[in-house]
């Protein structure tokens, strides 16, 4: 399957590769600056930060009838249940969609355009989603359909106030 | 049981529209140009602004009721209302809100307004300066998706890849747009003409948007007055009749992160069926639609959800042939709407459907027009649409 939506700012092949290489050598995709995530004041979301600490990725599921929940909430949508915990799962899916950002939308993301959002769907967790960045060259050819692997993002540097663990995603084969 | 419907009971009766500016232009506050709205359509209507009883806007929008009211010397308010949601979702519905309201007696002359000066107050286009994302933007922010651009790229790129859509889909709206606003004085881009090339070279906003494909930020205000039908009658212009509105929102498509179970969609497909049932008129009676461009990709959906094409047929249905208003199959944005009048958050869109109904509009596409048609916010939660008419029954 063919992306039909190349960029239109084509990179050249020398660009491209050092663009990987650039990218390949930071600690972390997006610059620093940007806002960190919090729980919800409820903490509905605690234990999944909590579970990107450890290198695992948690979904909510609800124990009366075992449907998966993304984002979390207080009830079950289905049942109606309260009764929900967080499940580990597989940490890999498939590129649902996908956008590059060209348009710095924040100061700390000036000299970090273009970069590339996806939208992965989980399907050892009910097909629920999640948004995080595609690993490796921006400029990229992005396929949805594509199978891709997380890849805990630490951000634990001096200066950090509250360490946390993004989940980013590369393309796997598959 | 009456039958239950606001069909053909209530008017638009007056416009009012300040200057529009590009952001940070106007030289007045947003709250005087509000005000300045609120008269001109009182003005334009034949009815002393003093006897607006009601109030109806959306999106928080900060000019509130009793200020207003207080500042015009209004006599006494009836009915205050604010349509839930952000974006552009309630700008049919908020004149629907306030042609319930004179239908059921709540007020008589209500006004639905919206004050909007981007350049005094924070952009749209711009991400939240916080050191933590809480709930659920904590999901999206910290991997740099915060503005609405980014918001709605993915919905429209996984609808674009379902159905085969090409990007000159997209292009069509915005020639539209631009094609329409070279006739309207009042346009913030009049004068400023959009080829093909210039939208094919124009810089990526994100993927699959280019800058054209993206809404203004502008400075303005802008006002409908709605009364009785009865009312409406004796006033200055011909009424626009509504015929019909609807407001609401799919199944779970505010779940957080991007779990819509219905992804690319522009969240119209339960409301779109109401909204005819109420009019008693089929898309193929349209004659002029007024489709919320916050982003182009928006718009497409709008169009396949409204009825005006199947997704299949996209590719060969979107075509400035088919929007431009003389002669094309559906007359689309036909004042330039956001992307080249002004992004009043689409208030502008409603005075340009009654111009159509009036007669008066710079690209008027008929003599009579029976039908005239909003949608209001693609692929925000909810979403809004109005029908209407010079004939109360028609």
């Amino acid at each position: 399957m063919s992306d039909p939506y190349p960029p239109s700012h084509a990179a050249t092949a020398a660009h491209a590769a050092e663009a990987a290489e650039e990218w390949a050598e930071r600690h972390h995709y997006l610059p620093a600056g940007l806002p960190q995530p919090a729980p919800y004041p409820e903490g509905l979301a605690k234990e999944f930060w909590e579970g990107t600490r450890r290198h695992e990725l948690l979904v909510q599921r609800c124990n009366g009838c075992q449907t998966w929940q993304w984002g979390p909430e207080f009830i079950c949508y289905n049942c109606h249940s309260s009764d929900l915990r967080y499940e580990r799962v597989a940490p890999e899916g498939r590129i649902f969609s996908w956008e590059r950002p060209w348009y710095p939308v924040h100061p700390a993301l000036q000299q970090a355009v273009p970069y590339i959002v996806v939208l992965v769907e989980l399907p050892g967790a009910g097909g629920v989603r999640m948004v995080g960045n595609l690993l490796g060259d921006p400029h990229q050819e992005i396929v949805i359909g594509s199978a891709v692997q997380a890849v805990f993002e630490d951000h634990d540097d001096a200066g950090t106030p509250t360490p946390y663990t993004l989940v980013q995603w590369r393309v796997v084969a598959g | 049981m009456t039958e239950r419907t606001i069909r053909g009971k209530t008017a638009i009766v007056g416009l009012g529209e300040t200057r529009y500016y590009k952001r940070g232009a106007a030289p007045d506050p947003e709250f005087k140009m509000a005000l300045e709205a609120i008269l001109l359509a009182a003005e334009d209507a034949g009815i002393d602004v003093r006897d607006i009883d009601g109030f109806a806007s959306y999106s928080n929008d900060r000019n509130d009721p009793p200020r207003l009211a207080t500042a015009l010397g209004i006599k006494h308010v009836g009915f205050s209302n604010m349509f839930w949601g952000g974006g552009g979702g309630g700008g049919s519905g908020a004149v629907a809100n306030a042609a319930a309201a004179v239908a059921a007696g709540y007020c008589d002359v209500a006004v639905a307004y919206r004050g909007l000066a981007q350049g005094q107050f924070g952009r749209f286009g711009q991400g939240a300066r916080i050191p933590q994302a809480p709930g659920a933007m904590a999901f999206t922010a910290p991997y740099g998706l915060m503005s609405p651009a980014q918001m709605f790229a993915m919905r429209v790129r996984r609808f674009m890849h379902d159905n085969h859509v090409d990007q000159e889909a997209l292009r069509a709206v915005a020639l539209a747009s631009y094609h329409h606003a070279q006739y309207n004085p009042r346009a913030v881009m009049h004068g400023r003409p959009l080829s093909e090339e210039d939208y094919d070279n124009s810089r990526w906003i994100v993927e699959p948007f280019h800058l054209f494909d993206c809404c203004q930020e502008n400075d303005g205000a802008a006002a409908v007055i709605v009364t009785s039908a009865e009312r409406a009658r004796d006033l200055k212009h011909k009424p626009a009749y509504i015929l019909a509105a609807a407001q609401g929102t799919d199944y779970r498509q505010a779940a957080s992160a991007h779990n819509a179970p219905d992804y690319g969609t522009s969240n119209f497909k339960t409301l779109a069926p109401r909204l005819y049932a109420m009019a008693g008129v089929g898309p193929e009676e349209v004659d002029a639609l007024q489709s919320y461009e916050n982003f182009t990709g928006g718009v497409m959906m709008s169009i396949v959800e409204h009825g005006f094409c199947k997704p299949s047929e996209v590719n060969e249905f979107f075509s400035l042939d088919t929007f431009r208003f003389d002669g094309g199959k559906l007359p689309l944005n036909t004042s330039g709407g956001n992307l080249a009048e002004c992004y009043m958050h689409g208030l502008e869109l409603i005075t340009e459907a009654v111009r159509q109904v009036r007669g008066t509009a710079p690209c008027q596409v008929k003599q009579e027009v029976n039908v005239s048609m909003v949608t209001s916010g693609p692929m925000v939660q909810p979403v809004s649409s109005l029908i209407l008419s010079r004939e109360p029954n028609p």
